[in-house]
């Protein structure tokens, strides 16, 4: 009976190791909600003006904390990297699921693959010291400004983008192509106007996962996009995101108190953002894993 | 008549779209042409920048607020010691927590939603690992802006990564491994321990070494804990550390741009410790799959 | 006005060239030998298969009817590694040349598969897709083909009112019969069919069968089945294969009751297969 009890432990040491899921959710929770609370319990701060202020001015004598102007840098900023990742992305796994051959197909994957493995870090060196200039010399933006951080997220976001989105063009069956094929279709034909409507769903999870990545993205926009809150959707401006307020607290930038714990509120409702849109996309991502679309009832 | 003129018609039309097809082939591959030029462009960028930087000095130095003098060997630790720290918390809690998920949990409410769970704590942005990790590490366990801290980080950052691609190793393990044993009276965790875990192995360590890549590259959740001032490597746990991300970051936003071209040698730095990292990952996946048995 | 009317004679005379050669508009098969890979699949066919008639191609699994079948349309150009040598001679072109635009060709040979396979779509844009590709479109033009194709597949009176539900809502003998409509639409003049009622139970099956008997009327068709009776209830002109060669060809009747050789009469009467 001793092998039976010991086999229980080992069964009750697993559990706790799998629920340890379940204690860093409440961690995270604890963590942001506790300086959530802080923050708010301040009394020059209230909710609403919060969630609808436009002024963020977090240190001085008289401190404001309306957030919209960071989520209008992060709307730009991930909008932005949506606009010209989705196009793009969509194309080429276009491209890669229906048109490319064997060897082109072959070198695409370690190539996405080197692409996602690429640290952010090196992707905002990038976006300050290489891209910055250029955009600064075309358009005259100020030094740091949010188009370069949107140029170089869209290609951060590109290998998810794509990678969903191929795994949805392929999942449709071999025999819809076929059908497509014996009427006189081409293959861009087939591809635009059967596949692409087909695995439009799985197209949009692709989409959403992205923007999810580009949202919470920290270092390109830290040090690309600038540390300057206002209320703008002009590319060529200096913005700050959420992500970016919250690295520049951590640099220690900006003084204790209550500044460090606007910080998280304003991670607290960036948790819940993504949380949100992963959550849809992965519903819809489980679905095409299943198959979902293909059930029909043959009587 | 009519015929003729149908017949010219769709010949037309069939001409059209032959042409709109090549286009669209064309369009298409340029999309994925983008994508690789940008690599390329990037990835010259970077080493024309700080190649030169590159020597035995740069790589034993200690940071310094001369170029000439400044070095990476303090990063360099710090980031060994972080990765080595957060592989202790992250494997056998990881691969534990795949194991039960794998092999012993029961299709119940629970287990169900755990797993969503961890799908979802993949997703969670760093930066929030890094306000995690000060509230929680630094403050409420009052380890303070130590190695320690850090580490519990990257460990509790990483461990959704590690845990969905161990559960997914174990499950394609076929079914006879587990029956063959069972079926002479060994206990479930024998079976797994001796009769599906060696076979999974190589993939689970495949898949622990790419989360592990991801955390050494990551700058966000170290932001708050690491330390700019911490000019020597740590010597104990509790100590201040710094990281090669967290290097970058500094020297990249210096004014003087000489501290530009050391960045840019870090990234080198950094990349190559990644490929190597990669191509273990890779060597052992390829190993494997040449000697598998099903 | 003269430029037509000019185009007009070369295209006169043009045709009266082809007529010279071919006589009509008969499938001419000379030594046709596919492979896949190094699998030698279909050895040395011949046959020649005639307009406005049905003709069934019938043999064990594996025999290579379904390959055959697939050469019409040069749907074997999507599978890798397949080759064709030979000659499938229609119209006077060979077929199989490499110079043959085969987008142009399978708008003139339609093809049905064994699983019904129709789009993700409304049943109204299944359909309507082939016309729409072919450049038609005009609503009112696509509205009468629709109808048209559904009613010539013995559809239209049980869909008429749900055009724009989803296809994936029909029952399978349904489905077929989409795809029939689909591959109607596009007007081919040879129909090729691929065991098409093998996936439908026997109601559903009795029904595209009176279909493909009334489609004889206008097309070719070229049908392959498992079903020995299905054959020779509805052909007019039957193929045996075994083992990727044609043993025997000719009409239905003869090779049913009086077959030349010795393996047709053993796979007829039961001994195999």
């Amino acid at each position: 009976m001793k092998r039976k009890s010991k086999e229980r432990i080992i069964s009750y040491i697993l559990l706790l190791t799998a629920s340890m899921a379940v204690f860093i959710t409440i961690a995270i929770l604890y963590a942001l909600a506790a300086g959530a609370f802080r923050f708010f319990a301040d009394e020059r701060v209230s909710i609403i003006e919060f969630l609808t202020g436009k002024h963020w001015v977090p240190s001085g004598g008289t401190p404001s904390f309306g957030v919209l102007p960071l989520l209008a840098g992060t709307t730009l900023a991930a909008g932005g990297a949506l606009l010209f990742g989705a196009p793009v992305g969509i194309g080429a796994a276009l491209y890669l699921a229906e048109f490319a051959g064997k060897r082109v197909r072959a070198i695409a994957k370690p190539i996405l693959e080197i692409l996602a493995g690429i640290p952010s870090i090196v992707y905002g060196f990038f976006a300050l010291l290489v891209i910055s200039p250029i955009i600064r010399e075309i358009f005259g933006a100020s030094y740091f400004n949010a188009m370069s951080a949107i140029i170089v997220m869209s290609i951060m976001i590109l290998p998810i983008i794509v990678s969903v989105s191929d795994d949805a063009m392929r999942s449709i069956p071999k025999e819809i192509r076929e059908a497509s094929y014996a009427m006189g279709a081409t293959k861009w034909e087939t591809a635009v106007r059967v596949v692409l409507p087909s695995a439009s769903s799985g197209i949009l999870a692709a989409t959403l996962l992205g923007l999810a990545r580009a949202i919470g993205e920290t270092m390109v926009v830290t040090l690309a996009a600038g540390s300057v809150a206002q209320f703008t959707f002009n590319p060529l401006n200096e913005i700050q995101t959420m992500t970016s307020y919250i690295a520049q607290v951590a640099t220690g930038d900006i003084p204790p108190g209550i500044a460090v714990d606007a910080a998280f509120a304003v991670g607290l409702l960036l948790f819940i953002i993504t949380l949100t849109i992963n959550f849809i996309a992965s519903h819809i991502v489980a679905k095409i894993k299943n198959g979902g679309w293909r059930r029909r009832r043959i009587r | 008549m009519e015929k003729e003129e149908d017949k010219m018609n769709e010949f037309k039309s069939i001409k059209a779209s032959h042409f709109k097809s090549k286009i669209g082939v064309a369009i298409t591959a340029s999309c994925f042409l983008i994508a690789v030029l940008f690599l390329i462009w990037l990835l010259f960028s970077v080493f024309s920048q700080g190649i030169n930087r590159i020597n035995l000095e740069f790589l034993t130095n200690f940071p310094s607020y001369k170029p000439d003098k400044a070095g990476i060997f303090p990063a360099i630790v710090g980031s060994v010691y972080l990765m080595l720290l957060t592989l202790a918390f992250a494997i056998p809690i990881g691969v534990g927590a795949a194991i039960y998920l794998a092999e012993f949990a029961g299709n119940n409410i629970y287990t169900n939603f755990l797993r969503h769970l961890i799908q979802n704590l993949a997703g969670v942005p760093s930066i929030v690992f890094g306000l995690v990790g000060v509230a929680i590490f630094v403050r409420f366990f009052n380890l303070g802006r130590s190695l320690l801290a850090g580490s519990l980080t990257l460990a509790i950052m990483s461990l959704p990564t590690i845990i969905v691609v161990a559960e997914e190793s174990l499950r394609v393990i076929p079914r006879q491994f587990r029956e063959g044993s069972l079926a002479i009276g060994a206990t479930k965790w024998e079976t797994v321990r001796y009769h599906v875990l060696p076979y999974a192995m190589p993939d689970i360590i495949t898949g622990i070494i790419l989360a592990l890549s991801r955390a050494i590259g990551e700058t966000a959740p170290i932001l708050f804990i690491g330390s700019i001032f911490a000019k020597t490597p740590p010597s104990s746990l509790l100590d201040g550390f710094l990281a090669l991300p967290l290097t970058i970051f500094y020297w990249t936003r210096h004014p003087n741009p000489q501290f530009h071209e050391l960045a840019s040698a870090t990234i080198i730095v950094l990349l190559m410790i990644l490929l190597s990292m990669n191509g273990v990952a890779i060597a052992i996946r390829h190993r494997a799959q040449t000697r598998r048995e099903w | 006005m003269i430029g037509k009317i000019l185009r007009l004679e070369r295209k006169e005379e043009k045709q009266k060239e082809e007529m010279k050669c071919y006589e009509s508009d008969k499938i001419i098969v000379r030594n046709l030998n596919v492979y896949y890979g190094d699998n030698h699949t279909l050895i040395d066919i011949n046959m020649d298969i005639p307009e406005r008639k049905i003709t069934a191609l019938i043999g064990p699994s594996g025999c290579g009817k379904s390959t055959l079948l697939r050469c019409f349309n040069r749907m074997n150009d999507e599978i890798e590694g397949c080759r064709m040598e030979g000659q499938i001679i229609w119209r006077g072109e060979n077929i199989l040349d490499e110079n043959i635009d085969v987008v142009e060709l399978r708008r003139k040979i339609g093809m049905v598969f064994q699983r019904p396979n129709p789009f993700p779509k409304s049943i109204y844009e299944n359909v309507a897709y082939g016309p729409k590709i072919h450049g038609i479109r005009d609503k009112k033009e696509l509205d009468k083909i629709v109808e048209r194709s559904l009613k010539a597949a013995a559809l239209w009176e049980e869909v008429k009112d749900r055009l724009y539900e989803s296809a994936m809502s029909l029952s399978g003998g349904q489905q077929q019969r989409l795809c029939i409509a689909r591959a109607l639409a596009i007007e081919p003049e040879v129909i090729l069919m691929d065991e098409p009622a093998s996936a439908l139970d026997p109601i559903a099956t009795a029904k595209i069968e009176d279909l493909i008997i009334e489609l004889k009327k206008k097309y070719m068709v070229i049908i392959v089945t498992h079903n020995m009776q299905e054959a020779a209830r509805i052909s007019d002109y039957t193929g045996f294969m075994y083992l990727g060669r044609l043993i025997e060809f000719g009409e239905t009747r003869q090779v049913f009751e009086n077959p030349r050789e010795e393996l047709t009469e053993k796979y007829i009467t039961g001994r195999f297969g």
